[in-house]
C-alpha cells in the first residue's frame, strides 16, 4: 500500500537533519539540475539491471513496490521502482511530496557503502547510522537482492561508461568520502 | 590448542554470493538453506534455489570447504512432503550434512538416505546426553548443534556422554528461549518462528521516528521498544523488546539486544570437545560474512599457534552494541 504516512516521518528528519546541520553541505548547495542528473540515473539502472537480471528473482513481488532513497548529505530525493519490465531510479527536489512504500535515509557514503558490501546494513541501523521506515518486507528483500550482486555496483556503473571509466569512477569514490567526512 | 585437533570453522549464508565470500574468507563449512518455509531463516529475498545451491556446493567443494544444508523448520500436519523433497534435493546435489530439526525428517532421512550425513538442528533444543543419544541411536545423527543454554563445563559432560560431535554457536544472535520452542512471534503474529521458518516476519515490522529521532519499533500492533536518539538500535524482536514490568518500567523482561561473541573462550571450547565452531547470521550481509569469517579464521589459527589474537573489531557488528559470553560463562549473565 503506497502512501504518503511514511513520509511525514522522512519529511521531519529531513527538516531536523537540516535544522541541525545548519552550515552543512546540504544547505549550501543550489538545488541540483536535476535534467542533467536523470540520464546517469537512467544509465545506472539500466546498467545494473542488464548485468544482474537475478536481482529481480530475488525481488518477488517486491519490485513493484517504490522506495524513496534520502541521500541525507544532498538536496534530493532518489525514487527507486525496481519493476523488472521497466527499472527506473528518478531524483526529485528535496521539498517534493512522493507517494511511496519504503524509506531509508543515511548520508550518500553510507548508502554507497551499503550498496556495495562495505558497510553491513544491520550494523548501520543498530548504529543509527541509516533510518528506515514503511515496508519493512521490500525493505528487507532489497537489502538481500543488492547483497546478492557480486562485485562493486560504483566499478560496473563506472565500467559502463567506456572510456570514461576512470575518471567516473574517481568522480564517484571521491564524493563518496567527502559525504561521509561531511557528515561524519 | 597443541595436542587438540583445531575445530572446523562454521559460517552463515543468506545468498550465493555471501557464501562465496564466506569460502574465500576461509570457512570450512558454510550452512544455508532453501527459498521458502523449510528452513529458519526464511527472510524475503534471502536463500537459495535448488540450482543456486547446486552451483554453491560445486564452489564450496572445488575450494575444500563444505556445504550443510539446513532444513531445519518443523513441517506443519499435512505438508510434510516439502520438507521430503528439499531433504531428497538437497542429497541429490551433494551436501556434505543435512541439518535437521524435526524428528520425524530425521526419521525420513536416515532410512531414506541411510549413506547421508544428518546434523541434529539447533532448533531440536536437544540438550542433554540422553536427549543427544537418542537421536544418535535412532537416527544415526554425527553432530548436534548445542542450544546456547550450556555453560562451557556442562558441554564437557555432554561431550563425554554422548555419541557424536558437538557444533557450538561463537558469535551472533542470542535470545534467552527454549530454542525451537519459541512462540512469541506466532503470538503476536499468528507466524510460527519454529513451523514457518521466521522470527519477527518483516511484513509486520514497523519504524517510526519521531522529529526529535526517538525511533519507535513495533512488531504488529505492538510497540516492542523506544530507542532515543543516539542510542543503539537492535533487532525487533519481541526477546529484545522494553515492557513495563511491575518492578520497573521500560524493562528489557527477557534479553537486551546484545549479540554472542565467545572469542575468549574458544580455547575452553576446544578443551571440552567441541569440533565446529558456529557463526549466527544468515540473515547478515556479505560485508558482516567478510569480517567475522575472517576475525575467526584469524582467531581459531591464531590460538592453535599459541597467540592469543585481538578481534575486538567485531563490536562494531553487534546487536546493540553489546556483546556477551551468555550462559557459557555462566547461568547468571543477566
Amino acid at each position: 500500500m503506497k502512501s504518503n504516512s511514511h513520509f511525514s516521518n522522512a519529511s521531519f528528519g529531513k527538516q531536523k537533519a537540516n535544522k541541525n546541520k545548519a552550515n552543512s553541505l546540504k544547505n549550501l548547495l543550489p538545488p541540483l539540475p536535476l535534467f542533467v542528473l536523470q540520464p546517469l540515473l537512467n544509465h545506472i539502472v539500466s546498467s545494473v539491471a542488464k548485468k544482474h537480471p537475478e536481482l529481480f528473482d530475488r525481488l518477488g513481488d517486491n519490485a513493484n513496490k517504490v522506495f524513496l532513497i534520502d541521500p541525507s548529505d544532498l538536496p534530493l530525493f532518489l525514487v527507486l521502482q525496481p519493476n523488472p519490465l521497466n527499472p527506473t531510479l528518478k531524483a526529485y527536489n528535496q521539498n517534493e511530496i512522493i507517494e511511496h512504500d519504503t524509506y531509508i535515509c543515511g548520508t550518500f557514503a553510507t548508502l554507497m557503502q551499503m550498496i556495495d558490501a562495505q558497510s553491513d546494513s544491520d550494523a548501520l541501523f543498530f548504529n543509527r547510522e541509516i533510518r528506515v521506515s514503511g515496508d519493512s518486507e521490500a525493505m528487507v528483500a532489497l537489502r538481500n537482492a543488492l547483497d546478492d550482486m557480486e562485485g562493486s555496483l560504483a566499478k560496473d556503473v563506472a565500467k559502463s561508461f567506456g572510456p570514461l571509466s576512470k575518471p567516473v569512477l574517481l568522480a564517484m569514490q571521491k564524493f563518496s568520502k567527502g559525504s561521509g567526512k561531511e557528515n561524519g | 590448542m597443541d595436542k587438540v585437533q583445531k575445530p572446523e570453522l562454521i559460517c552463515p549464508a543468506g545468498t550465493p554470493a555471501s557464501l562465496r565470500t564466506a569460502v574465500d574468507g576461509g570457512a570450512d563449512a558454510i550452512y544455508c538453506g532453501f527459498v521458502g518455509s523449510t528452513n529458519a531463516r526464511n527472510f524475503p529475498g534471502l536463500n537459495f534455489s535448488l540450482d543456486e545451491m547446486a552451483k554453491s556446493v560445486l564452489y564450496a567443494h572445488d575450494r575444500g570447504a563444505k556445504l550443510l544444508c539446513a532444513i531445519n523448520s518443523f513441517p506443519t500436519a499435512g505438508r510434510t512432503d516439502i520438507w521430503k523433497k528439499a531433504i531428497d534435493d538437497a542429497i541429490s546435489i551433494g551436501v556434505d550434512a543435512v541439518i535437521i530439526a524435526d524428528i520425524g525428517m530425521a526419521d525420513y532421512m536416515s532410512k531414506k538416505h541411510p549413506n547421508a550425513r544428518i546434523h541434529l538442528s539447533v532448533q531440536a533444543g536437544a540438550s542433554s546426553a540422553e536427549s543427544i543419544n537418542f537421536y544418535c541411536e535412532r537416527f544415526d545423527i554425527k553432530r548436534v548443534v548445542l542450544p546456547r543454554i550450556l555453560t562451557v563445563g556442562e558441554i564437557k559432560k555432554v561431550h563425554d556422554a554422548i555419541d557424536c560431535e558437538i557444533e557450538a554457536f561463537i558469535f551472533g544472535n542470542i535470545g534467552m528461549m527454549a530454542e525451537g520452542r519459541c512462540s512469541l512471534t506466532n503470538y503476536v503474529t499468528g507466524k510460527s518462528t519454529n513451523m514457518d521458518g521466521v522470527c519477527s516476519p518483516a511484513n509486520f515490522v514497523h519504524y517510526e521516528e519521531d522529529i526529535d529521532n526517538n525511533l519507535t519499533t513495533r512488531l504488529g500492533e505492538f510497540a516492542i521498544d523506544c530507542i532515543a536518539c543516539g542510542q543503539s538500535a537492535g533487532y525487533p524482536t519481541i526477546c529484545k523488546g522494553r515492557y513495563n514490568a511491575d518492578h520497573r518500567d521500560a524493562y528489557y523482561a527477557f534479553e537486551e539486544p546484545i549479540s554472542l561473541n565467545l572469542t575468549h573462550l574458544l580455547p575452553d571450547l576446544i578443551k571440552a570437545g567441541v569440533s565446529a565452531l558456529k557463526i549466527e547470521g544468515r540473515q547478515r550481509s556479505k560485508s558482516y560474512i567478510r569480517s567475522v569469517v575472517s576475525s575467526f579464521r584469524n582467531a581459531i589459527d591464531g590460538y592453535a599457534r599459541g597467540e592469543t589474537p585481538d578481534i575486538s573489531d567485531l563490536l562494531a557488528l553487534t546487536e546493540g552494541h553489546k556483546q556477551t559470553e551468555g550462559a557459557f560463562k555462566s547461568k547468571i549473565w543477566r
